[in-house]
This record gives C-alpha cells, structure tokens and sequence, in this order.
C-alpha cells in the first residue's frame, strides 16, 4: 500500500468520468423516464376520462330509455282511448240505427194496419150496405138512407 | 529469492508477485510515498472498467424511449432510478451534476470490484505471455494487479475526487465567507476561544471522512484479494484435498464476494452522496 502519482490519474479520470456521464449518460435516460412516467400518467387520466364518459353515456342511454318506455305507453294509452271512442260510436250508431229501423218498421206497420182497417171498414160497409140493399131493396131508398148509412160507416 | 529462477515460487514468492503492481519504473515501489511513480496496472483497467462500464450506460442512454423498455434497459433505468432516489433524498439542492456523479462512482466501483471475480492468475498470466513473448521482459519481474479498488490511490484518488466536490460546493452554496465562518464556528459555537477547537475538529473531520472513505473500500478488496490468492494457493498443493478446498473454498469465497462486491460499490457511493449532502447543510 504504498502511494503514488497512481491517486492524481484516479483522480482525474474520476472527474472525467463523472463529467462524461452528466453530459451523454444522465440526460438521455431521465428523459426517458419522465417521459415514461408523463405517458402513464395520460395514460391513467384518459383511462379515468373514459370511465366517466362510460358513466355519462349509460345514464344518457337509460334516459332516452325511459323516454321512449314512455312516450310509447303514451301511445298506446291513446291509442286504446281512441279505440274504446271508436267502439263507443259506432254501439251509439248501430242503436240509432236500430231504433231508427225500429221505428220506421212501427210506423210501416201502423200505417199498413190502418191502411188495412180502412180498407176492411170499407169492406164491411159496402157489404154491410149490400146486405141491408138486399134485405131491404124496397122500403130503403139509397138516397134517402146515405146519411144513415154514412153514420154506420164511420162507427164501423 | 532473487536467484530463484530455476524452481517454483514459494508461498511467499507467489503472493508478494501477486502484490506487486506494474510500476511505471518496471519495479516494485519501495518508498512508502513517490510521486514520480505511477501504478500502470491500475490506471490500465480503472480506465478500462470505467469506459466499459460508461460504454454500457451509454448504450441504454442512446437507445433509451419513453415507451416499453427492452431489458437491457429496464436494468439500467432501474439503477438510475435506485441513484435519483437515494440522491434526492440525501442531497438537498442542484443534484445535475452530484446524481451523475453518483452514478459513475457506482458503476465505476462495482466494475472495478468485479474484476476481483476473475481467476487470480487468469490476467498476470496473459500479461506475463505478453510480456515475455513481444517485450523479452524477464517474466519474474512482470507485475499485474488487475483490481484498482485493491490499489489505496485508486481509492484515494476517487475519495479525494470527493472531498474535492464537498469543498466546492461548501463555496458554492454557502460563499467563500460563509464556509470560513462556519469552519470557525461549527460544530462547538461562535466564541473566539472555540474557534482554534473548531477549526481543528472541521480539518480532522474531512481528514477522517476522506481517508476512511478511500480505505473502507481498499481494505474490502484487498483483503477479497489476498483471501482469493490463499484459496489459489490450495490448489496449488496439487493434492486432492488442497484441490477440492480449493474448488470448495474458491466458490463460497467467490459467492460471498458477490456481496461484498455490490456492497462496497453501494456503501462508496452512498458516503459520496452523504459527504456532498453535509457540504449543503449549513451548520
């Protein structure tokens, strides 16, 4: 263990070393490291951004969802409203039209009936009148008796 | 046994070669300090584990993206990223020059320690070929310690390169004055009578952290070292028993190592950023 001149070369090729790391080595890798380290770091903060945009879309999603769930039981509520309108006229109009039927089938038959008791009035009268004109074709004068006859007519 | 060119090295001989570094006189230093000689074997592969551990960290750096890394840089991301947090938590203030700084002491040190893995004979071995085959040198007298951290200038060197960067940014952060002042004043208080006291316990304080600082790690390699030739030098019994203890031996001593190795590349590192760190509190 003797000294020498030996420590003064250390010694210089020391600082010279040291200066050729600070210089080529030490930049270059802690460059790369921070940048490394600011790429992670988007990284992680996209990866964050994306995970509350993904909340974001789904409730933006069930929303519409809900929308639609409604405006489509919207739909149907007046749809069947609608049907039930529909279904309530026309009951309303086939009961008018039943009564109108009815009604003019009344009216036919009371008009046929009267049509049919005049016409039998008639008859009678004229036989009724027949008969008497043969019964008494002599002391009944036809004129005389019209006013008579008449009077039976209508009580007929 | 300098005539002893004839027989086998003995215990001795084999380690006291093995100790010896690749001087740039072309023989062993016998002064405990000269400065006029330099260790060429620690200068060849401190810089050598320095470039390759720089070339590798420069290659993750070149090819380093933001998006999903290969493996080869996840590795090297996960060291920088182990450095940025231990240097930001010790060192409170400009650290783009101080986290690469520790960086390199890392990768530096970890390399220079892990040649201590290699086969103890692999390297001066193939050094001695050369030598012998291409310069004629005599190969008793081819020298080769291949584990810088085991050298104390290696060492010293890079904790002085420290203390260095602690009085610079003492200066920087808290001014000239304000340093001086706080050599005067801390740790004991501001009293003309402490300031001899304090100025003589802030020396021995930066004295004690350099010189420990540098030791700490010499003294972890060179004992993994010398442990390392003792292993080498069972099986150089060539009995069956010295080569199983050896093989025995060698593995656990070498998967221990594994520790100490990342261990001490970590614990100098760690005091480099502590010591830069305390010159950027203010007492």
């Amino acid at each position: 263990m003797n000294l020498n001149a030996t420590l003064f070369a250390q010694l210089l090729v020391f600082f010279i070393l040291a200066w050729f790391t600070m210089k080529f080595v030490w930049p270059p890798i802690m460059k790369a490291l921070d940048e490394r380290a600011q790429k992670i770091a988007d990284g992680l903060a996209a990866a964050d951004k994306a995970k509350t945009d993904l909340a974001l879309a789904e409730r933006r999603a069930s929303d519409e969802l809900r929308k639609a769930r409604e405006s489509a039981a919207e739909f149907r509520g007046g749809a069947e409203k609608q049907v039930a309108q529909l279904i309530e006229e026309a009951r309303a109009q086939s009961v008018r039209i039943v009564a109108a039927a009815r009604e003019a089938a009344e009216t036919e038959a009371a008009a046929a009936s009267q049509r049919a008791r005049e016409a039998l009035r008639e008859h009678v009268a004229q036989l009724a009148v027949a008969g008497a004109e043969k019964i008494l074709r002599r002391e009944i004068n036809a004129q005389n008796h019209a006013e008579l006859l008449g009077q039976l007519k209508s009580e007929l | 046994m300098s005539s002893g060119t004839e027989h086998a090295p003995t215990a001795g001989e084999y380690i006291g070669h093995h100790l010896t570094h690749l001087t740039s006189t072309g023989h062993k230093q016998t002064a405990v300090i000269d400065w006029s000689v330099i260790n060429l074997d620690t200068v060849f592969w401190s810089l050598a584990m320095g470039f390759l551990g720089l070339f590798l960290l420069m290659r993750a750096a070149r090819s380093a993206t933001s998006g999903v890394p290969g493996r080869f840089q996840a590795a090297v991301e996960i060291l920088v990223e182990m450095v940025e947090t231990q240097s930001k938590a010790i060192v409170h203030g400009d650290r783009s020059f101080i986290a690469p700084v520790a960086l390199t002491v890392f990768m530096w040190v970890l390399f220079m320690n892990a040649m201590d893995f290699l086969p103890v004979d692999l390297l001066p071995n193939i050094a001695t070929w050369i030598a012998v085959q291409f310069f004629g040198a005599d190969p008793h007298h081819v020298y080769q310690r291949v584990v810088p951290t085991a050298d104390l200038n290696g060492t010293l060197g890079m904790s002085i390169g420290v203390l260095l960067l602690c009085l610079y940014y003492n200066i920087k952060i808290k001014g000239l004055g304000g340093w001086i002042h706080e050599l005067f004043t801390a740790p004991f208080g501001s009293h003309p009578l402490l300031y001899p006291i304090n100025f003589a316990m802030q020396m021995i304080e930066f004295a004690a952290k350099t010189v420990s600082h540098g030791m700490r790690l010499f003294g972890n390699m060179y004992a993994g070292e010398l442990v390392f030739m003792l292993i080498a030098l069972l099986g150089s019994t060539a009995t069956i028993a010295g080569f199983l203890g050896h093989v025995v031996v060698g593995s656990i001593w070498a998967i221990f190592h594994i520790l100490i190795v990342v261990l001490q590349a970590f614990i100098f590192m760690m005091l480099t950023l502590v010591y830069i760190g305390q010159a950027h509190e203010a007492h």
